[in-house]
């Protein structure tokens, strides 16, 4: 529940984000006076090297990141269930050969693939990030789904609905795909805790979100280089981080109780 | 006599690739069944019945295979020459199946109503309303009461007796010409059973539905079936009018599936059983696929293969003492009883 409340919360942020946030996020306030001022009541998480005020930037942070993680996991989960649905529903060599494909793709490291994508797309932006991000998260849940589907399609009802003259996608629309989709749901609100985090660290080290655009990550940029004298900028957004994915985590561990509750009473 | 039948199996093959080798789980099975007949097909578990069953449907799925040669013509073509589109016209259409376990043959995540009216929307490609309201009406026709309220109740919240009426009108919604009815009161208990086979003899007369009734049960056979396929070893071992089957079984197997049957008014100490299982149908025996588990089995069994013989009109068995009837008097104990003891 307390999870649940902090990402709503996280999500009125975000999409107010404008309206809410003190201080417009990239306005230089003044240079000069209001340079790395430490946390006051002006400014509730201070100022950083350029002015700016960090409560605002981090309030727009929080939109960048989200819409980030939100739309790529939007994407890999969607891609993940028909790429697995799809090679468990139909077997065989199809299903051979698409998961080996997937094999190799999972061989190599998630973030060490983005590194080199990114680098060589010179100034990814918004949308590039979230099609990188979500063309290289949809590998597992498709793992996952397939083993689902799997399962389902030897269900006894599954053969009923053959038996009425029900056609394959019909068949997988209607009565495989609602018996995957609340795994994929635990999976894809887990992954979005992790995709925050995987984009962090990219804009961290200056390949996703660039300056001066705040996202979680180039924010914690911005704080590191004066880590002890202005230590607020770093620790608000690294705090801001650090929250999210507990929150995701939690509200991914009270889905997970939910469903293993519901197994038993089928509704 | 002058109508060709409504279904002709002839020669009928579905053979299993399995690592343990192949599994000839129906292995040359011909039959027909005429419009608006019920025919039973009756067999212990592993005959073959099912597999036959869902073959008619090509609902077999891999490592299984229809092997070529196969045939199976019903109202004029043969359904193993179809593309998927037309065995698709034809399945829940024109051919109808119900299955055993009316739990599990049910989506537990929609409504009845749902799950009926989804027949006809994928047949008569019917709008959500109309194929509603032909749901609730198939639940009045197959007697379950408020009918308009139970077809928004989900599988769980219906009895098991329900549930199978349930699967009867979904079967029932195109009035097909054929129902497949796969053990469709072995889940249940005998009073609903009873209801069920009344039910199913009923709709028959009204709708004038030929009915393929699989059980191993006799006494269901009894009720219902005019004529009974005898199914042993994926092979069709007797064929006759129930009449005939019950009167004057010929196959040994037959006899011995009769006398195991318990009857009210005759006390036994113990029941009669065919001793020994159906072997595995990787490795059905040489010759006679019966004769380790058959009282009057001799050399000749184990050498030749019988074919089917004619026994009188419409009567016919896979049993070599049609040849040679007089062996019938030479009763020993079988093979297989003196191996495993006689299994339960």
């Amino acid at each position: 529940m307390v999870g649940a409340a902090v990402l709503v919360l996280l999500a009125v942020l975000a999409v107010l984000a404008t309206q809410i946030a003190p201080y417009e996020c990239r306005t230089q306030l003044n240079i000069i006076d209001l340079k790395n001022v430490p946390p006051s009541l002006a400014h509730p998480f201070g100022t950083d090297v350029y002015s700016r005020d960090v409560l605002s930037r981090i309030i727009c942070g929080a939109r960048v990141s989200l819409t980030i993680a939100v739309l790529s996991v939007l994407m890999a989960a969607t891609v993940g269930t028909a790429y697995g649905a799809i090679s468990g529903y139909v077997g065989g060599w199809l299903d051979a050969l698409m998961m080996r494909v997937v094999d190799a793709l999972l061989a190599i490291p998630r973030v060490l693939l983005l590194i080199v994508i990114a680098t060589l797309w010179d100034g990814v932006g918004l949308g590039g990030l979230i099609l990188l991000l979500g063309l290289t998260g949809w590998f597992g849940v498709s793992r996952l789904v397939r083993t689902l589907v799997l399962s389902a399609r030897e269900d006894e009802f599954v053969t009923a609905a053959r038996a009425l003259g029900a056609s394959n996608a019909r068949i997988l629309a209607h009565h495989i795909l609602p018996q995957v989709i609340s795994p994929v749901l635990v999976a894809a609100t887990l992954a979005v805790g992790n995709v925050i985090v995987i984009e962090a660290g990219l804009s961290y080290i200056g390949i996703g979100i660039r300056p001066p655009d705040p996202s979680w990550g180039s924010i914690f940029t911005d704080g590191a280089s004066s880590y002890s004298s202005a230590w607020w900028v770093w620790l608000s957004s690294g705090v801001a981080l650090v929250v999210t994915v507990l929150a995701v985590n939690l509200v991914v561990d009270g889905m997970r109780r939910a469903l293993s509750g519901r197994a038993s009473v089928v509704r | 006599m002058t109508q060709p039948p409504l279904l002709t199996v002839s020669d009928l093959r579905t053979y299993f690739y399995t690592s343990a080798g192949v599994a000839r789980a129906v292995d040359g099975v011909s039959f027909d069944i005429a419009a608006g007949e019920t025919l039973g097909i009756v067999g212990e578990s592993g005959c073959g019945k099912s597999v036959t069953a869902l073959s008619i449907l090509r609902l077999i799925q891999q490592p299984g295979r229809i092997e070529p040669g196969s045939r199976i013509m019903f109202e004029g073509q043969d359904l193993l020459q179809l593309d998927d589109a037309g065995i698709r016209r034809v399945r829940g259409n024109r051919i109808a199946m119900i299955f055993q376990e009316p739990m599990t043959a049910l989506n537990p995540v929609f409504t009845v109503g749902d799950q009926i009216a989804e027949v006809a929307r994928v047949h008569a490609s019917a709008s959500r309303r109309e194929a509603w309201s032909r749901a609730v009406e198939m639940l009045k026709i197959v007697g379950i009461p408020a009918p308009a309220d139970r077809a928004s109740q989900y599988p769980h919240q219906l009895s098991g007796g329900m549930r199978q009426r349930v699967l009867i009108a979904m079967a029932l919604v195109m009035s097909p010409a054929l129902v497949i009815a796969d053990e469709p009161t072995t889940a249940l208990d005998v009073t609903i059973q009873a209801q069920i086979l009344e039910l199913l003899a009923d709709l028959q007369q009204r709708l004038g539905t030929s009915i393929a009734m699989i059980t191993h049960d006799l006494g269901v056979i009894a009720e219902v079936a005019s004529r009974v396929v005898v199914m042993y070893g994926g092979e069709v071992v007797e064929e006759a009018r129930v009449e005939t089957l019950f009167a004057e079984p010929h196959h040994p197997y037959t006899e011995g599936l009769l006398h195991a049957m318990p009857r009210v008014g005759r006390r036994q100490q113990r029941l009669a059983v065919i001793p020994g299982n159906v072997p595995p149908p990787t490795a059905w025996p040489s010759g006679c696929r019966f004769r380790d588990r058959c009282p009057y089995a001799w050399d000749r069994c184990e050498r030749e293969h019988p074919p089917l013989y004619q026994i009188g009109a419409g009567h016919v068995s896979r049993c070599h003492l049609a040849d040679e009837p007089e062996r019938r008097a030479r009763k020993h104990t079988p093979a297989a009883a003196s191996v495993s003891g006689g299994a339960a």
